[in-house]
């Protein structure tokens, strides 16, 4: 399994506090928000401070949210493509 | 205006690490943290709420201590929304919600510690859980005063801006913790007894 989704779905888990939630079970491209994982407004921002915490990250644009934060795999995808600039 | 006669329908008191439903131990665990023993008495319970655990310990006390007092308690088909309403108090308002979010500005500021920067937000996680849309208000206080929320909810039962009000105490500091909710009514049940000052400080003695 891909180390980067999965590392995601712990850091999901643990930093939404999520405790009826295993890592496990989220889908890849399973929707993190309303009919998905259900998640709120508020994880939205806990989301925002995960990528800056443990990618040193920062959401540049607010508006690009919704795609970015639209699954672990959208997340992954951009972090991926963040990371290969830094380089 | 005169106050009528109401009632303490049913109460909940959470403290020392057992809660007490109308006077009679209904759990007891001696986890060594609050927050702990909040959980074991949420898995306890069997309450099915996974907003639960995103909570800060302050809104964790008295939400499970709202549900406690109501289940098998509350008639909530007699009332409309607006009719139910909560009256709360505590000494130490948000303080240990703040100190935990002012600890974590340090590195990465938390958006859902933030959130219950306020004492009164655990009125509203009340309020959503059971759809109640009537008055609420949450008081910060030296120390506990049973008159004056006696005074206040029997002002709105009185005025008929209620029909029903959850009043009370849920106070949090570190490993501190209070909570007495009491369900009053303006009809009593079997287990009734009136709404008065020396009632709830009965309540908040036992």
């Amino acid at each position: 399994m891909d180390t980067l989704l999965s590392d995601l779905k712990k850091q999901i888990v643990e930093q939404l506090n999520l405790q009826d939630v295993k890592p496990e079970d989220i889908g890849d491209e399973q929707p993190l928000f309303v009919e998905g994982l259900g998640l709120d407004s508020i994880d939205a921002l806990e989301l925002i401070v995960l990528l800056q915490q443990h990618y040193k990250i920062k959401l540049a644009n607010a508006d690009e949210g919704p795609k970015v934060f639209y699954s672990v795999k959208t997340m992954a995808d951009y972090i991926r493509t963040h990371q290969q600039k830094a380089v | 205006m005169h106050q009528k006669d109401y009632y303490i329908t049913a109460s909940c008191r959470i403290s020392n690490q057992v809660i007490h439903k109308d006077r009679q131990k209904i759990f007891e665990d001696n986890k060594p943290s609050l927050t702990d023993f909040l959980l074991s008495a949420y898995d306890h319970f069997g309450f099915q709420y996974p907003k639960f655990y995103k909570m800060d310990t302050l809104s964790k006390l008295g939400w499970l201590a709202s549900e406690v007092l109501l289940k098998n308690s509350f008639p909530q088909l007699h009332y409309k929304p607006e009719e139910v309403g909560i009256v709360l108090s505590n000494s130490n308002a948000s303080l240990d919600t703040d100190i935990k979010y002012f600890d974590s500005t340090k590195e990465f500021a938390s958006p859902s510690l933030f959130v219950y920067t306020l004492p009164n937000i655990i009125t509203g996680e009340i309020c959503i859980r059971n759809k109640f849309k009537g008055e609420n208000a949450f008081f910060i206080q030296e120390r506990f005063d049973a008159d004056f929320i006696k005074q206040y909810a029997g002002y709105l039962l009185n005025n008929n801006i209620l029909q029903c009000c959850i009043c009370g105490r849920v106070d949090v500091i570190q490993e501190d913790y209070e909570a007495l909710l009491v369900l009053i009514e303006k009809s009593g049940t079997g287990n009734h007894v009136l709404f008065t000052t020396e009632n709830i400080q009965s309540l908040n003695q036992k």
